[in-house]
């Protein structure tokens, strides 16, 4: 597919929208708040001090830049040279924490006392009670029925942080429910409290705040691969996609550099055609859900479809509209990954580099599998997450 | 001026408006509820077409729209169900429900629909002001359908004026900010509320709704306005096979 992406503009416009995605499709409960946050957000992550809590926090607290590792074994196997970004070595385990670090700082400054987020692996939950414990604020984070039985552990971390966890019963009780749980909690308490969300979804500005929190991945991944390489710029990026904030934070800096190839991996769960599958741009049509325009798995009269993967933070229905954009544009490659697929790329990673992956990342590293890589070619994998989350998953699976 | 438009300018207190789900609790259902609502004395109704996502909704409407969702209904069924509409039902009746169901039947399919079967409007709660006027309001327009706006006690004055300036039929102010379903307890904040509002002198008639449940939260809201709209209380009522005229009768005394 040849496109002149020139001309294209990836990022966000004036109105909140990303080509035919994005926009701000909430009720009016929701509007003033909202509203405060669209008409601060630019000018507060654009103070210089904010700019410095932000970095230092990123820094120290949770151990950035993150490794740009070149695993040596892997890269034998696919004849090319494989990078990992290792946000799996954040605090926490995973890339969630870039968000949650930027918006704590940003509810702060609009003087807010409580703090609300939706979680699905529980991974962005921990996230957010982790900053909530760091800062002394209130914290309540809900979280699908289904997920809180299997991912029990970060559930557990959660409540040692001092995070109230209040399951989502409503729907397929995953990572759908939990947001619109939260949203109307968010509705029911208009005045101080600020929702966290927990990726590139949502009203305008979210997708464009979590994305610039997030594109601290790319820009490091630059940078590092400069120095270990002599080129900033690799021939692909990979990264997976539940509602896509490691995706666009791998993805953001590398947009206007359209040599670089931009491949997001979904989750075809027991198969794209099985009927159990969350391979939201295969099987989605466009669509309003949780607040903006993008593509969402739905039936033609417009109910949302429930989605499935084997990993809970792949368990979502829509993905963000910038994704949207970018897969029309045709910008981005999207392909995906089953269950099955996506753990065998875990056990491999894990055998021969040492690493326990989540499956949520694995299954950006199954693409590897089918790529047809050519010597001297380098590939960075967005590696959004440890695997200590997924344990049990694994050794159901392995009968470890 | 259409039926709601018409009902404003001849009713001027205590105008009762019913929600309920379309489809629910029994999938033919419809159409006999709006009926048996207008013979017990209901001005207006405010009919939902079931959504999977209701975000803005508590756990009785969720539940009534999951049911009619398991029950079969849609918008295509829905459409079909009130073709009959204005030879049994004169009082004005307006859709409720989410964008995405409407997107995908097609907006202004789902305009020319209500005009062909007698429906005066609609109320779209995650259809923003913005966007309906860029992209909505003059289809709206060219049916005359009524697009009716909520606001709340932390809209700004600015914005109500917009609202008002946009809405025609009336503006739905809601109670508290909250889901469906909460029951009210009509404080002095709510009360200072409610006179703030009926004193910016809109031009819009107001319409009070969410979590008004009984005739002493219907008495003292309707007080502060054309009327009130109860939705939760009703449906719960229906679906557990109570008469309709019981229920309208508790409200209204009569
Ligand atoms: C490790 C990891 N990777 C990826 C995701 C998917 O989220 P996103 O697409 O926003 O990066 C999650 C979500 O919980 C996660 O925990």
């Amino acid at each position: 597919m040849q496109h002149n992406h020139k001309n294209m503009n990836y990022f966000v416009d004036e109105q909140g929208y990303y080509g035919d995605f994005g926009g701000a499709y909430i009720p009016e409960m929701l509007y003033p708040n909202v509203e405060e946050l669209r008409a601060n957000y630019l000018k507060i992550i654009a103070d210089p001090g904010f700019r410095a809590e932000f970095d230092q926090l990123l820094k120290d607290y949770v151990g950035r830049p993150s490794p740009l590792y070149r695993a040596g074994r892997l890269s034998e196997r696919y004849g090319a040279n494989i990078f990992l970004k290792r946000e799996d070595l954040n605090h926490t385990g995973a890339h969630k924490i870039n968000n949650t670090i930027g918006q704590i700082l940003m509810a702060e400054r609009l003087g807010k006392k409580r703090i609300i987020a939706e979680t699905g692996a529980g991974q962005h939950g921990v996230a957010t009670a982790t900053v909530c414990a760091l800062r002394g604020l209130e914290c309540v984070v809900y979280m699908g029925e289904i997920d809180i039985q299997r991912q029990a552990p970060n559930v557990a971390r959660m409540k040692m942080l001092g995070a109230k966890v209040v399951p989502a019963t409503s729907g397929s009780k995953t990572l759908k429910d939990a947001t619109n749980e939260a949203m109307r909690d968010w509705i029911n308490n208009p005045v101080d409290t600020h929702y966290i969300i927990g990726s590139v979804v949502g009203p305008h500005p979210y997708p464009d705040m979590v994305a610039r929190f997030q594109s601290v991945i790319s820009a490091e991944t630059k940078k590092q691969l400069l120095e270990q390489t002599g080129s900033a710029l690799p021939d692909f990026v990979l990264a997976c996609v539940g509602g896509g904030s490691n995706a666009i934070g791998m993805f953001y800096h590398f947009l206007d550099d359209t040599a670089v190839k931009l491949v997001a991996v979904e989750a075809a769960g027991k198969g794209v055609r099985s009927g159990y599958s969350a391979a939201t741009t295969l099987l989605g049509q466009e669509g309003v859900l949780h607040g903006s325009r993008s593509i969402l798995m739905q039936t033609e009269d417009g109910q949302v479809v429930e989605p499935h993967s084997v990993s809970a933070g792949l368990d979502y229905p829509g993905i963000g509209p910038q994704h949207a954009h970018l897969f029309k544009t045709g910008r981005g490659e999207y392909v995906s990954i089953t269950d099955e697929e996506s753990l065998q790329a875990g056990l491999l990673l894990t055998q021969m580099e040492g690493i326990i992956p989540a499956i949520e990342s694995a299954h950006a590293l199954a693409y590897l599998e089918k790529m047809d890589l050519k010597t001297g070619q380098s590939v960075v994998v967005c590696l959004s997450g440890r695997g200590d989350k997924d344990m049990e998953t694994y050794m159901k699976y392995f009968g470890l | 001026m259409n039926r709601l438009e018409a009902l404003f300018s001849k009713k001027k207190q205590n105008i009762l408006s019913i929600y309920y789900t379309a489809g629910y609790p029994a999938l033919n259902d419809t159409l006999r509820i709006a009926e048996e609502l207008e013979a017990a004395g209901a001005d207006l109704l405010e009919i939902g077409f079931p959504y999977s996502d209701p975000v803005a909704d508590g756990p009785v409407i969720q539940g009534s729209s999951k049911i009619a969702l398991d029950n079969g209904m849609n918008l295509k069924l829905l459409f079909e169900q009130l073709k009959d509409l204005r030879s049994r039902v004169n009082i004005p009746v307006l859709l409720m429900g989410y964008v995405n169901p409407m997107l995908q039947f097609g907006v202004e399919n789902f305009c020319r629909a209500c005009k062909e079967v007698g429906v005066d409007g609609c109320i779209v709660p995650d259809l923003p002001m913005a966007e309906y006027e860029r992209h909505y309001k003059t289809l709206f327009g060219s049916y005359d359908l009524c697009n009716i706006f909520l606001i709340t006690p932390q809209t700004s004055e600015e914005r109500i004026r917009k609202i008002d300036s946009l809405s025609r039929g009336f503006i739905y102010l809601l109670s508290s900010s909250a889901t469906t379903g909460k029951n009210l307890d009509v404080s002095e904040d709510t009360e200072a509320y409610f006179s703030r509002i009926q004193s910016m002198n809109l031009k819009n008639p107001l319409m009070i709704g969410f979590g008004i449940h009984d005739r002493h939260t219907f008495k003292k809201t309707a007080a502060y306005a054309s009327g009130a709209i109860i939705g939760s209380a009703f449906v719960k009522n229906i679906g557990e096979g109570k008469p309709v005229s019981d229920f309208i009768a508790s409200i209204t005394g009569t």
